[in-house]
């Protein structure tokens, strides 16, 4: 098959991935632990070269470094290759100053989900801060096309709009969205807007914004939001208000900061 | 009129940070910056007093900058500091002798063990609410002008003085050689070993112990009053606050009323609980401290139990046994399973500490059987600290006569609910987390604030507090009491492990003091 099939160049093959996977195969075979010596004569590469690669590779978490040793082996998230996203946990603890930081500047209670078997599972409840009686509700589920986390989740995963679309799109109220492509349109939006929303979607009188959570390449591993009354949470207009959109999205993006995502 | 904050500098064991504050408590710029760690030998644990100064020298400007604030929007300024770490140095010239010694160094153990063997060491824990141990200041100012030629003399002479960092800071910020004010709070005064703890003042019979002149000594002051003006890096700001970093995070905590309480968990924990105005003399093993002073009022006292592992205790099942990759996923791990299977694990990896005090314990894990998996483990990991925490707690309640009604949190296994929820569920009282996780920090800054009046009262600085999860206790009855049985139990298995003359780190009644 020709490059030049479609009339535009597309580029040849990238010579440090390249490399970057024939270190992977190296350390896949024999007793798995090598140094940056050892896997720079093996491959004869240049020790700098080798080093740079296996920093990259160590921060995708693909190779781990033994901390006595200095030697370099395969890593934990090779392993997880097939589950892409974080350790809810992992993605709580991360994310937990931030999640307050939203709640004290919104007022407004901040929640933190993961896809979980076609719902959206809450792994982080921050109190709306007004010291209300409020209950912890981390491990409880959100529908996905019902809720503003759910949405975030499913803009940017392909599989799970599949998942979804098998079964039938419950009706919460009146607004929720139960057409798949009504559904899509909105997946668009918001992937255009790089934000969703539900506005009494799931339970009249109550709304909710997020933005996705990125971790290492931009790769989608969360959404983080701001939920409570329609009142509170949307202009005049029933529009989202923009200021609590804007916290959002600047939560979202110190997340991911923090989980490694440089570009957002 | 241009919006006015507090500053807060919380000069920790690792790092020094900066941290401006509004007037609703919440966080508006933050700065930090770490500094190097000497361990010259084996239990000594050293800093450079001239680079922590100088680090500050460069944070507190640049945490204005960054917030695009003019100094003359900074009311005041709150310090917390790590504790019982002093440095000496030369009043002329500003120049430490040496490095300063820190909190965790134990270079002191034979000197103690010395000072313990005298008449007068019965006294010290009546005096000061403290064992005599190496892990508090005076042993190390004495070691120091035992060793170094002349110091004595020129300490003597008024030469060379001493202080705790926040006295180190505080004499530098207000002038140094030029001027610098020679200060300590009660609260670090409560450290040293040499104040008494009913008079608030340096004791003299404690001096002659320890054989420590009292020229050297800072005077000792509330902990919030304004001790001078910043005339040095950023001048013109009132110095108004100074703390240890746990009785700060008591304060940011807004623990105000006797019984109230907060536990700050990392890799070891620590456990606070505010007595009131008359020092709670304990029998099981925790140590009395003045919690804080405000101004002309009376200071308010309070107990402290120092867990030593709990984050350690995840780390070492994280990079010791290598069962998880990070320290979160201890949760994900122990919700593989619905309970501990039967299993306990009880750290005592150098001796157990409060309630106990057995220097010779070593850890156990009880309860093995084939039906163990790397989940129940986990599970166990958890619950150590749950279990720990519930003792530190009744050892408060028999000392103090008060009853805890609800443990407020901070620190980083916060983070955990699974823990969270266990902690509530043996403690049978609300476990809750407020929503500024910076209480150190926070708490300097409520203390200076108050002291200049930028929030008018206590009652003011409560309205700030605002919970940002609370988990309640939904353990059964039955279940609590014989699940803390067993524990108790496993407990017991630590006693006695090591042997006399068997060479190991703890001797004596010298104890490493926790991780923090």
């Amino acid at each position: 098959m020709s490059n030049e099939r479609y009339g535009r160049r597309v580029p040849g093959p990238v010579q440090s991935i390249e490399r970057a996977a024939a270190i992977l195969r190296l350390l896949a075979r024999g007793s798995g632990r090598l140094g940056v010596g050892e896997i720079a004569s093996s491959l004869e590469l240049a020790k700098g070269t080798a080093h740079g690669i296996l920093r990259t590779l160590q921060r995708v978490g693909f190779v781990e470094q033994d901390r006595a040793t200095g030697k370099y082996q395969l890593g934990a998230a090779l392993l997880h290759l097939g589950t892409s996203y974080l350790d809810v946990n992992e993605l709580r603890s991360r994310a937990i100053n931030w999640a307050d930081a939203l709640a004290a500047r919104s007022g407004e209670a901040v929640r933190i989900g993961a896809p979980l078997e076609g719902s959206v599972l809450v792994v982080h409840h921050v109190f709306r801060p007004d010291d209300s009686l409020q209950t912890l509700d981390v491990g409880s589920l959100l529908p996905l096309h019902a809720s503003a986390l759910g949405k975030v989740l499913l803009a940017y995963d392909v599989e799970l709009v599949g998942v979804l679309q098998r079964g039938e799109l419950t009706a919460f109220t009146r607004r929720t969205i139960v057409a798949p492509k009504v559904l899509a349109r909105a997946l668009t939006e918001v992937r255009d807007h790089g934000w969703a929303a539900d506005v009494e979607e799931y339970a009249p009188g109550q709304a909710s914004i997020a933005a996705p959570i990125r971790g290492y390449g931009g790769l989608v591993v969360g959404a983080i939001g701001v939920s409570g009354g329609v009142e509170r949470l949307c202009d005049g207009r029933g529009e989202p208000a923009s200021a609590l959109v804007g916290y959002v999205r600047d939560a979202a993006r110190a997340v991911s900061r923090d989980l490694g995502a440089s570009r957002w | 009129m241009a919006q006015r904050y507090v500053m807060s500098i919380d000069q920790g064991t690792t790092s020094t940070r900066c941290i401006l504050f509004d007037q609703r408590g919440r966080l508006h710029s933050l700065v930090q910056k770490e500094h190097q760690q000497h361990y010259p030998k084996p239990g000594w644990v050293e800093h450079d007093a001239v680079e922590i100064w100088r680090n500050l020298e460069r944070l507190l400007p640049q945490c204005l900058r960054d917030a695009s604030i003019a100094a003359d929007q900074v009311v005041a300024l709150g310090i917390a500091n790590q504790r019982e770490t002093v440095v000496l140095w030369d009043r002329h010239t500003g120049v430490p002798i040496g490095h300063a010694i820190v909190w965790q160094d134990t270079r002191t153990d034979e000197l103690v063990e010395d000072l313990a063997a005298r008449p007068f060491a019965a006294t010290v824990h009546e005096r000061t609410g403290l064992p005599l141990a190496t892990y508090f200041s005076a042993p190390r100012i004495k070691w120091l002008l035992d060793r170094l030629p002349g110091v004595r003399e020129r300490a003597e002479r008024g030469d060379v003085v001493v202080g705790t960092m926040e006295s180190w800071l505080i004499w530098n910020l207000t002038g140094g050689p030029d001027g610098g004010v020679h200060v300590t709070d009660v609260t670090n005064a409560s450290r040293t070993l040499l104040m008494n703890l009913h008079t608030l003042a340096w004791d003299d019979e404690l001096l002659s112990f320890f054989d420590i002149p009292r020229r050297m000594l800072p005077e000792i002051r509330s902990s919030t009053e304004t001790y001078g003006r910043t005339t040095r890096v950023v001048p013109g700001i009132r110095i108004g606050a100074a703390l240890g970093d746990q009785h700060a995070a008591l304060f940011g905590q807004t623990c105000f009323a006797p019984g109230e309480a907060k536990c700050t968990y990392g890799t070891g924990s620590f456990l606070l609980m505010n007595t009131g105005a008359t020092p709670a003399h304990s029998t099981h093993g925790l140590l009395t401290t003045v919690g804080y002073k405000i101004g002309e009022e009376p200071a308010v006292y309070a107990l402290e139990g120092s867990i030593a592992i709990t984050g350690s205790l995840v780390q070492w099942f994280r990079d010791g046994l290598g069962l998880i990759t990070s320290a979160p996923e201890i949760e994900t791990l122990a919700r593989t399973v619905d309970d501990n299977g039967g299993c306990y694990i009880v750290p005592a990896f150098s001796g157990l500490f409060a309630p106990y005090w057995r220097s010779e314990a070593r850890g156990v894990i009880a309860g093995l059987t084939s039906y163990i998996t790397k989940g129940h483990l986990a599970r166990a990991v958890l619950e150590a600290s749950g279990w720990q925490t519930r003792e530190v707690v009744d050892a408060m309640n028999a000392d103090s006569g008060l009853e805890l009604s609800t443990l407020k949190v901070d620190g980083g296994m916060t983070a955990d609910n699974l823990l969270m929820g266990f902690i509530a569920d043996v403690l049978n009282v609300p476990v809750v987390r407020p929503m500024v996780v910076e209480t150190v920090s926070l708490g300097a800054a409520y203390a200076a604030g108050l002291a200049v009046g930028y929030w008018p009262d206590l009652e003011g600085l409560r309205r700030n507090w605002h919970r940002a999860a609370q988990w309640s206790p939904s353990m059964d009855p039955d279940r609590r009491t014989s699940e803390y049985a067993n524990w108790r139990r496993a407990v017991e298995l630590t006693f006695g492990w090591m042997r006399p003359h068997e060479p190991h780190e703890m001797g004596g009644v010298v104890v490493a003091p926790p991780a923090r």
